[in-house]
């Protein structure tokens, strides 16, 4: 694990972490802006709060609502003074992804990112070769796009049951 | 010159390549040439675009001048803007489309991983955030160059002249001006000469594999760096800044 994969929790910001993880991801409902790795701090001080977030892809367009959501919830909690900081290292990776929100996009019907899979061919590389369909389970699966409906998804294709589905790629 | 001058001068020609890129690229939406490239490109263009608002922010941060990232995108005049001029070459086919963004993309790449280990950190956290992006955009102009070139006859000689085409603007991305030197000496840059070798190694292997021909020498595209553009520039900013021209002020 890397040391900036689990975020510190600082004395007295448990009670925000806990309504941080009530606020989805306005893209993937399922998950919580705190499974995707997206919150990296919370500092509470006696009239103001803030809130580090780091975003996903650099031009995902998301993070105005996930900073929106965050300033209204905290607010509407009755937290003070609720202000956002958008910080750029380290950079966000999938592995920060942790294995319950994994299992909740498969379910979703979105494959989850692989481990650690950021060390393949440079030029050319056609995504990772198992990627289980997530309707089937099927491991007879085809990549059809690296670019999918957001910056984070690749299409993938089920051989077996013929569904497409979205891929949650590695970065 | 002084350090923080060339730093803002330097993050802006970052953040117009990486506009002017991402904004060719946008043209394709709904004209791609079938649905799955008209996204790709599309996302290309938008992680381009989040490129440019992160690298835009810093340098409005280092001026000093009030100035914002919107208003270094939408209210410079055309020979403000430093891009090179590679990035404002017309989409053309789509083999003109990918071989550009094959070069554009390689470069990045190994400039990037560069930059990342940069001692200033904002630079550092940029180059470190866009060099995961890049290596994707990377891998989809690298796998079209080999698809187009190892493909049809029509396809491989349309990506064969598309390659020999935009060969002559990529020196221009090596380029070294007072800006880069200064930042150079400074060690807050590599020069671009230590990339040279695994620039070319990286297109000749693209190359090879397209079973295609390296593209010849011809002559070489200068001036984008100091503001001295092609005409298409003038075309691409009376459409991206018409909006907050005509409309000053106006907000969403």
């Amino acid at each position: 694990m890397e040391a900036a994969q689990v975020p510190v929790i600082r004395e007295n910001t448990e009670a925000i972490w806990e309504v941080l993880e009530t606020i989805p991801d306005p893209e993937i409902p399922v998950i919580s802006v705190v499974e995707l790795g997206v919150v990296r701090d919370v500092l509470l001080e006696e009239n103001k709060t803030q809130v580090i977030i780091t975003p996903t892809y650099s031009g995902c367009p998301a993070m105005k609502q996930f900073e929106d959501d965050i300033v209204s919830t905290l607010e509407s909690k009755g937290f003070p003074t609720v202000e956002v900081k958008m910080v750029f290292s380290p950079a966000w990776t999938t592995d920060w992804m942790t294995n319950v929100a994994r299992e909740k996009l498969r379910r979703y019907g979105i494959a989850p990112p692989q481990k650690g899979s950021q060390d393949k061919g440079v030029l050319f590389d056609s995504g990772p070769k198992a990627v289980n369909c997530p309707q089937c389970n099927s491991s007879a699966t085809e990549l059809l796009s690296q670019f999918g409906s957001t910056a984070c998804k690749a299409v993938y294709k089920c051989k077996d049951c013929q569904e497409t589905f979205d891929y949650f790629k590695c970065i | 010159m002084e350090v923080k001058d060339a730093l803002i001068q330097y993050c802006l020609r970052l953040g117009d390549d990486a506009m002017i890129m991402g904004h060719r690229l946008s043209e394709l939406c709904s004209n791609g040439p079938i649905l799955e490239e008209d996204i790709a490109m599309t996302n290309i263009s938008l992680d381009l675009f989040g490129q440019t608002r992160i690298i835009y922010t810093y340098a409005a941060e280092l001026e000093g001048k009030g100035r914002s990232e919107d208003d270094l995108a939408y209210l410079r005049p055309e020979h403000e803007f430093q891009c090179a001029l590679l990035t404002e070459q017309p989409n053309g086919h789509f083999g003109n489309t990918m071989a550009r963004q094959m070069i554009f993309s390689v470069f990045y790449y190994h400039l990037f991983k560069e930059l990342s280990k940069s001692p200033d950190e904002s630079l550092a956290a940029f180059a470190a955030k866009s060099l995961k992006e890049t290596t994707y955009h990377m891998r989809h102009a690298c796998e079209w160059v080999v698809r187009l070139g190892d493909g049809t006859e029509e396809s491989k000689w349309k990506i064969q002249d598309a390659l020999n085409d935009i060969w002559s603007y990529h020196h221009e991305l090596f380029e070294k001006d007072e800006v880069d030197e200064k930042l150079i000496d400074m060690g807050i840059i590599t020069d671009t000469a230590t990339i040279a070798d695994d620039f070319y190694a990286s297109v000749n292997e693209v190359i090879e594999r397209a079973t295609l021909g390296t593209p010849a020498g011809g002559w070489k595209a200068t001036g984008g760096r100091s503001g001295r553009h092609s005409e298409y520039l003038g075309h691409i900013l009376s459409v991206f800044q018409s909006l907050p021209r005509a409309y000053p002020d106006a907000k969403w």
